[in-house]
């Protein structure tokens, strides 16, 4: 049953150095909140899993919190690269990262596997791709009822999931809406899940077709308001889409990444500290 | 009218757009190809259905999104559904028209790259993004449309990386895969075209002002050329009129100066 906690002890409790953690959000309801927590947590030797590692791993990559990653596309969207994932593959900085590389497909069903109980993604994949030669875990088998190859890939059972939503009940029932990207699936196919909600309520007001996580396969849940900053929260927020273009200056150069990260994400107490120090005329410095 | 009055951009854009009638249903990727569907919807095909990979089904964006899962996205669709739905029961079911996909390398059989250039997989020269959504959308879609700049240094004449094969003929025979009926790859020099049997690139069309020399000239094959070569129309005043204010308004709410491509 879930528990109302802070971010801060939802992170010391349920992430240990280690641990494979999957901060999933597709574009929408990114979990910066949580990445930021690890990092300010200095978490070391994670495996991270993602689709789209974006702004926040190559935060986590970038920060040496992570040794492995798991993803299927790497990039800033409609900017350019994520430097210091680059970084960390083309020269080993600040630590040389193993990756384990999907398409989205796959790794939509390798979630869907893990939350169903299953050992194994099936699917119609990777056709001509020279993917498989470099990823040992993709392999492929016979239709034993029409002959046809179709790629299967194992599930994924993340030690901890953390996902951002829109809002929670005081019980801890979890409402999602509008993107709703992989977030069910990896949530459910993990052993822990922390949930961080743009608030707390009374009441869901769920109409009855809606993404509802239920308290009960929940572990923790933290109210962080604006947690999914510089992504979005669908009804709350819109995506900042300057601070993306922004980051591609501040993360291309070693020494700049640093500087900001230890003035926005070390040097700050909580993800609401963080936001003042990002507010114009903030004594610690607005991005760009 | 000077050579000078529309962008490479511009007609490559334009140039796709013209290939997708009503009712086609569109999986887009963003940048070029996702100026080029909603160009189309703005234009000649107001029905034609937009698919993003986050999950978005009709999208009808006013403004272009930064990126595949902006809020403009899910407000303007028919319906939002989850990425696995997205990609099982819509794309790997069958029920994409045309894909939509940029490159960073294309060969001759339409495989492209978007993983690594130079090096080795494990230590590359320069890390691409991966293959997010391309292996399966080049695969499963009825035809597949790659927009991309054309220079010897993306047209070559051997892949890095295979990320997505290309001109793919099905030989399993299984009904719902059909394999991919056309490749069609729009650079801002002509449109090259699958041709079903040859498993090949062929020249088809030449942009306005643009001769056969210099396209062989930007392709890193010994380039073949159709018999009846045809001639791209020039991007209609309309057409630029309807692109330069997508962009504009899409400036405008991102807060640029510059137009983004």
């Amino acid at each position: 049953m879930a528990e109302l906690v802070s971010l801060r002890e939802a992170i010391t409790r349920l992430v240990p150095d280690g641990a494979t953690v999957a901060l999933e959000g597709f574009t929408h309801l990114i979990p910066f909140a949580a990445g930021h927590e690890l990092i300010r947590q200095r978490r070391r030797s994670l495996s991270l899993i993602r689709m789209t590692p974006d702004l926040i791993y190559d935060q986590l990559i970038g920060m040496g919190c992570a040794t492995r990653l798991v993803f299927s596309w790497g990039g800033n969207p409609g900017v350019g690269s994520l430097h210091r994932f680059r970084d960390a593959i083309q020269s080993g900085w600040p630590q040389p990262l193993e990756i384990e590389e999907h398409s989205h497909a796959d790794m939509a069903a390798r979630y869907q596997a893990g939350a169903s109980g299953l050992p194994f993604a099936i699917m119609r994949g990777y056709v001509g791709s020279d993917l498989p030669k470099h990823n040992p875990k993709i392999k492929s088998m016979q239709c034993p009822f029409t002959g046809e190859t179709l790629a299967i890939t194992p599930a994924i059972n993340p030690d901890v999931t953390i996902i951002h939503a829109q809002k929670a009940d005081r019980k801890g029932n979890v409402l999602i809406y509008g993107i709703i990207g992989v977030q069910k699936e990896a949530a459910l196919a993990a052993k822990s899940v922390i949930i961080t909600v743009e608030e707390i309520v009374d009441a869901l007001n769920a109409p009855p077709n809606a993404c509802v996580l239920p308290a009960w396969v929940v572990t923790c849940v933290c109210e962080v308001p604006g947690g999914a900053h510089p992504s979005y929260a669908h009804g709350y927020y819109k995506r900042d889409n300057a601070f993306y273009k922004g980051w591609d200056a501040i993360s291309r150069d070693r020494e700049t990444f640093l500087n900001w990260m230890n003035k926005h994400v070390l040097s700050t107490a909580d993800f609401a500290d963080y936001r003042r120090s990002l507010e114009p005329g903030a004594k610690q410095g607005a991005y760009v | 009218m000077s050579e000078a009055d529309y962008s490479p951009q511009e007609i490559m854009t334009i140039a796709a757009a013209r290939g997708l009638k009503n009712g086609t249903v569109c999986f887009v990727g963003i940048g070029l190809p996702s100026a080029a569907a909603n160009l189309a919807r703005l234009t000649h095909a107001p029905g034609v259905v937009l698919i993003y990979e986050s999950g978005t089904i009709g999208a009808k964006p006013d403004v272009l999104p930064l990126s595949i899962g902006d809020s403009e996205l899910a407000e303007t669709a028919d319906t939002v559904v989850s990425v696995p739905e997205i990609f099982r029961y819509w794309l790997q079911g069958g029920r994409v028209d045309v894909g939509f996909l940029g490159a960073a390398q294309i060969d001759k059989f339409a495989n492209i790259n978007t993983t690594v250039i130079g090096g080795s997989y494990a230590a590359p020269r320069v890390r691409l993004p991966g293959a997010g959504g391309a292996p399966e959308i080049a695969t499963a879609s009825k035809e597949v449309t790659i927009i991309l700049k054309q220079s010897r240094r993306t047209f070559v004449e051997k892949l890095d990386f295979v990320t997505s094969s290309g001109y793919y003929e099905s030989s399993q025979g299984n009904g719902r895969f059909r394999g991919r009926a056309s490749t069609t790859v729009i650079t801002d020099l002509g449109i090259l075209t699958s041709v079903p049997g040859a498993r090949e690139l062929v020249l088809t069309s030449l942009h306005p002002g643009i001769t056969v020399e210099q396209v062989r000239e930007a392709t890193g094959w010994d380039l073949r050329v159709a018999a009846n070569l045809g001639a791209t129309p020039r991007p209609t005043e309309s057409e630029l009129a309807v692109l330069r204010d997508l962009h504009a308004r899409t400036a405008a709410a991102h807060g640029d100066s510059a137009s983004s491509e």
